[in-house]
């Protein structure tokens, strides 16, 4: 119980924006036709923000299912990226492990990736309890958004904002607690740069590989230092 | 869509999240993790998180009015008010608020 109260208290900042975006994602699924039982499904099987607000656009608008797939590989590719940081920690998690790793959302990221598991406490209970709460919060919302959506016309414009205040938040504490801040400029100036030439539609997955490649040269010089630092 | 497309399309999407997310743990779950791998784990997540934000906000419109500052200023309200109380409900709901006011003045 000690536990589910600690999770719960981590994961506040994630239901105040998750039931805001899972409502945004319910109206704008309900303006398109599709009611509350789509919306659960989407939401408890996709369980993935960026990629379901994009999901309707293709569902209205009757896009092939190749185009589907590929766009869920570009959406989400940056999830590959998110589970090595989670593979010692997850080791060993057994019948829970499927579910964290179906678990791992942005945000849900953002908070285990601090391995902030209270003292005494199992490891995997607790990131279990903080990606499941993050869940519900998610589907809760997209069934508040699509009710919503049938009784009252809403001016949801610029409510998607929250999305990027919560990576913004994410960002300056990374950014307070850690030393390092090389891989956060260069993440910025790589992901920037490639926008600028690329444009909106394609940035994702060179931006990427730009920051792998920039990471993998800052290796020796960033290891150097940890090790000055020690 | 009809509803048995749409049916599919959402298992699609559903199917290729979930091994984009498991494919690290498939690929290391035997061995131990290399050291350059378990390196980028460490680092690559500052990296992402600075994407993550550019990823949001890459419809701005920025060579036209009203040149991209409701998003600039949002941005700067949510980074500001975060780094003074670090509390992430307020500044996500300050900054939100922020925004959809700004975009309903220009």
């Amino acid at each position: 119980m000690k536990l589910f109260r600690y999770a719960l208290k981590k994961t506040l900042p994630v239901m105040a924006g998750y039931i805001v975006l899972g409502t945004g994602f319910g109206l704008l699924l309900r303006v398109n036709g599709y009611g509350l039982l789509w919306a659960l499904a989407m939401s408890v099987f996709i369980y993935a923000g960026a990629l379901q607000y994009v999901g309707v656009s293709l569902l209205a608008s009757g896009a092939s299912l190749v185009s589907v797939a590929l766009t869920a590989l570009m959406v989400n590719a940056r999830h590959l990226f998110y589970g090595i940081s989670m593979i010692e920690e997850y080791k060993g998690a057994g019948v829970k492990k499927p579910y964290l790793i179906h678990g791992l959302s942005d945000e849900t990221y953002s908070l285990v990736v601090t391995k902030d598991v209270p003292e005494g406490a199992k490891p995997h209970t607790y990131y279990f309890l903080v990606s499941f709460l993050d869940q519900c919060y998610w589907v809760l919302g997209s069934a508040i958004g699509s009710l919503l959506g049938s009784v009252i016309p809403f001016d949801m414009k610029g409510l998607d904002f929250s999305m990027t205040a919560l990576f913004v938040t994410v960002f300056v504490e990374q950014w307070m607690k850690n030393k390092e801040h090389r891989p956060a400029i260069f993440g910025l100036l790589g992901s920037l740069i490639c926008l600028l030439i690329l444009g909106a539609d394609k940035f994702v997955v060179p931006s990427m590989m730009v920051i792998i490649v920039i990471l993998s040269i800052l290796r020796r010089p960033i290891e150097r230092k940890e090790k000055e630092h020690e | 869509m009809n509803s048995q497309m749409s049916i599919i399309a959402i298992a699609i999407m559903a199917v290729i999240t979930f091994l984009l997310r498991g494919l690290p743990f498939i690929i290391f779950r035997e061995k131990k993790v290399p050291a350059y791998v378990a390196y980028l784990g460490k680092y690559l997540p500052f990296s992402m998180m600075a994407m993550l934000v550019v990823y949001c906000l890459k419809s701005t419109t920025v060579m036209a009015k009203p040149y991209g500052l409701p998003e600039l200023i949002s941005v700067l309200v949510v980074a500001g008010l975060h780094i003074w109380k670090k509390n992430t409900v307020l500044s996500v709901i300050a900054g939100t608020a922020c925004y959809m006011l700004l975009i309903r003045i220009w």
